[in-house]
């Protein structure tokens, strides 16, 4: 009876070391070796999954940033500055003063401004209405209003206006993540500096066709007359295929354009309201 | 009766147009002739603003091997080459041409004389085919010289003529085969000896009685030519379906139908054939049918390429009041307008105009999993599957379950109890899968 006793424990415990043996051998030779900095730069980032960044999540964007050990190249939208200047701590760099950006939609296109011809039955997204047609109102540029970007957006920063069935940006809640930019198959919205005190002149229209032609469709299209681009002393206004573009980069925000547009194309946002040509008055209301 | 196996449906023929005569309809005053009319490259254009063109007169040269020649359809003077809205609903260039007196260019007959023989090589009709810039007219659109040169290393065995016309409605085919039945024969034949085959099969559904008739009988003095009743069923029209109800063969997914020995031409491609090799006439004019229920006087027009959709519907008594929706093509595959002076084409085979009620679309209700859809598939795919991981961006997924496959026939669509936008999704699917796979080669 005894015997069995000991030979079973022995058995058994011989097995159970043997294992261990292995397991110990097998442990060492395929191991992992990770980066605890992953772990840590994951711990701060939002982890929103966004895949704003154009990685696939927070962890992927972990390991790309501590693998490549800069941070080119790198940008979380939604944890902005902050969330980047507390990685570039824990890889012991420094971070470049990123400008803040936000979405602008580029269309005024409204149901008032830019009438519909015609009804739209299908399918209510962006995506297949672009596939289809130039749009109810004939311009095959402007906004669809079936709203892809109000639904790509993860944030809240986006909804569309029930007037003008245009969608408008909640300038507080956008974090520049680009998904609105991704959805939109007219590539309407785009990505422009915030600006100081978020203040921002951008022409409000993607239409390169002739003057004529986008007019008949849209009271409020760029025409390409080009009178802003001469107005412009910084140089900051393009006119390509009958379309002006404004550089946010050369713009001073001097806001000499806007009132020289016949059609109202560019916009100026959150500026203090115009006073006619008293120029006194004007600094007071700044102040 | 021969049919395909798998799917199809059955809607409401309503061929209303049937035994109106083909009419030629009167040129308008300026014609905009699109410089992509056909598959592939749009053709360069070889005439500029100022120039004068005589009917017939080569305007743009089609310059890739997928791609078309485009000639004036009528004798005038450029007046510009601009964009205008074609049936895709966005602007094209097109080139416009200012109306006057008719002028035909040298060398093409245009009496009604039949000339049955033909003596040109194999090499020979191609290249007509090609100059004349002959295209598929059953809607594809693609480039039918193209379609005439048997690859390396392939056979065709039979030329399948598509004489179906399974759309609702139209009737151009049909009046067609009625009226150049002649001539189709001829074209047929031509085709024949560009391919190197001795079968041709005409395939025609037997809602066409007359035009089977007037057809077995002449087939009989046609060497290797056919004629086969087909049951009616949608989508019979199309290139692998009427391969499969006519010959029993599958073409395989992603190929083409030369994979199996066969060649499939449209009755409009054979007549247009006959004319570009034995009456050297370019494709400058084609027949519609201006149809539905909110037209005065359906009728079946001979039109030039080139002139409004507007002529056509004002010279079948003008829109009536309620009118919902103007489309271009039938009611299961066409395309509704969103301009009334979008030009004819070489792939316009119908107009047809709806009442407002007619065009609302059924009430959105949720899916009931009647797998309807799955039955009536005729490419044996799963569309409510498919509409889903489109909807969802699974594209992957998508590609996985064969969304390349859909031909966009639009039963799905049409036999959903629920009206789900089955189509409307799977379109968009196929667009980024379709961008997908060219990304990733």
């Amino acid at each position: 009876m005894n015997e069995v006793v000991l030979y079973s424990v022995l058995s058994i415990g011989g097995l159970g070391t043997l294992a261990a043996i292995i397991l110990y051998i097998v442990a060492q030779r395929f191991k992992v070796i990770e980066d605890p900095r992953i772990d840590e730069v994951e711990e701060i980032l939002p982890a929103a999954n966004c895949g704003g960044c154009g990685l696939a999540g927070c962890r992927n964007f972990a390991e790309r940033v501590v693998k490549a050990g800069t941070l080119e190249g790198f940008n979380c939208p939604p944890g902005g500055q902050d969330t980047m200047s507390e990685v570039a701590k824990v890889l012991g760099l420094e971070v470049e003063e990123q400008e803040p950006m936000v979405a602008v939609v580029r269309c005024s296109g409204s149901v008032q401004l830019a009438p519909p011809k015609t009804k739209f039955e299908g399918l209510n997204t962006c995506a297949f209405a672009h596939s289809l047609y130039s749009g109810q109102s004939g311009c095959p540029y402007g906004c669809l209003g079936e709203g892809d970007c109000v639904v790509s957006c993860a944030f809240d920063a986006m909804y569309m206006d029930e007037n003008t069935r245009l969608p408008v940006v909640i300038e507080e809640n956008c974090v520049a993540c680009e998904a609105c930019v991704k959805a939109c198959p007219r590539d309407i919205i785009e990505m422009r500096k915030k600006g100081k005190k978020s203040r921002r002149i951008f022409v409000s229209c993607i239409n390169r066709e002739k003057g004529g032609v986008a007019r008949k469709n849209c009271k409020v299209a760029c025409i390409g007359c080009g009178r802003c681009v001469k107005e412009c002393k910084f140089e900051a206004i393009t006119l390509e295929n009958n379309l002006a573009y404004i550089d946010f980069n050369k713009c001073t925000l001097c806001r000499k354009c806007p009132p020289v547009c016949p059609t109202g194309a560019i916009h100026e946002l959150n500026f203090p309201a115009r006073k006619p040509k008293q120029k006194k008055e004007d600094k007071s209301a700044e102040a | 009766m021969k049919t395909f196996k798998i799917g199809g449906v059955h809607p409401p023929e309503y061929k209303i147009s049937e035994k109106q005569p083909i009419e030629v309809l009167s040129l308008p005053e300026t014609v905009s002739i699109p410089l992509a009319q056909h598959l592939g490259v749009p053709a360069v254009p070889v005439v500029k603003k100022g120039d004068k063109v005589k009917t017939g007169q080569l305007i743009a040269k089609g310059e890739a091997f997928i791609s078309a020649n485009i000639h004036s359809s009528a004798t005038g003077t450029v007046s510009k080459i601009d964009d205008v809205i074609d049936d895709s609903g966005y602007r094209k260039k097109a080139v416009i041409i200012k109306v006057e007196n008719e002028q035909w260019e040298d060398g093409i007959d245009t009496s009604d004389n039949l000339i049955k023989e033909c003596n040109l090589t194999q090499e020979d009709i191609v290249n007509k085919v090609n100059q004349m810039g002959i295209v598929g007219m059953g809607g594809a659109t693609f480039p039918s010289h193209v379609k005439l040169q048997v690859p390396k290393g392939k056979k065709a065995e039979y030329l399948l003529i598509n004489g179906v016309e399974c759309e609702p409605y139209l009737t151009s085919d049909h009046r067609l085969m009625l009226e150049k039945s002649h001539e189709l024969m001829v074209g047929i034949t031509i085709q024949m000896k560009a391919l190197g085959v001795d079968k041709a099969i005409i395939g025609v559904e037997n809602n066409k009685p007359d035009a089977l008739e007037k057809l077995s009988k002449l087939a009989k003095e046609f060497k290797g030519i056919t004629v086969e009743p087909l049951k009616v069923k949608y989508p019979q029209g199309a290139e692998k379906q009427l391969i499969k109800a006519l010959v029993n063969r599958e073409v395989p997914s992603g190929k083409l139908p030369i994979e199996v020995g066969c060649v499939v031409h449209n009755v409009g491609t054979s007549f247009a054939v006959y004319e570009a090799v034995q009456k050297n006439k370019p494709l400058i004019e084609r027949v519609v049918t201006v149809t539905g229920s909110n037209v005065k006087k359906p009728s079946n027009f001979l039109t030039r390429i080139g002139t409004p959709v507007i002529s056509l519907i004002e010279a079948s008594g003008g829109l009536l009041p309620n009118t919902g929706k103007v489309i271009s093509g039938g009611p299961m595959m066409g395309k509704a307008l969103n301009d009334l002076n979008v030009p004819v084409t070489k792939g316009t085979s119908g107009i047809l105009v709806i009442s407002d009620y007619e065009a609302q679309r059924v009430s959105l209700q949720n899916c009931i999993r009647c797998a309807k859809c799955v039955t009536i598939c005729p490419m044996a795919l799963e569309p409510y599957l498919l509409a889903l991981i489109s909807d969802k961006q699974r594209y992957e997924e998508a590609e996985e379950n064969q969304i390349m496959d859909c031909m966009e026939c639009g039963s799905c669509h049409y036999i959903c109890p629920s009206g789900r936008p089955l189509l409307d999704q799977i379109r968009v699917g196929k667009a980024n899968v379709g961008k997908m796979i060219r990304e990733r080669n």
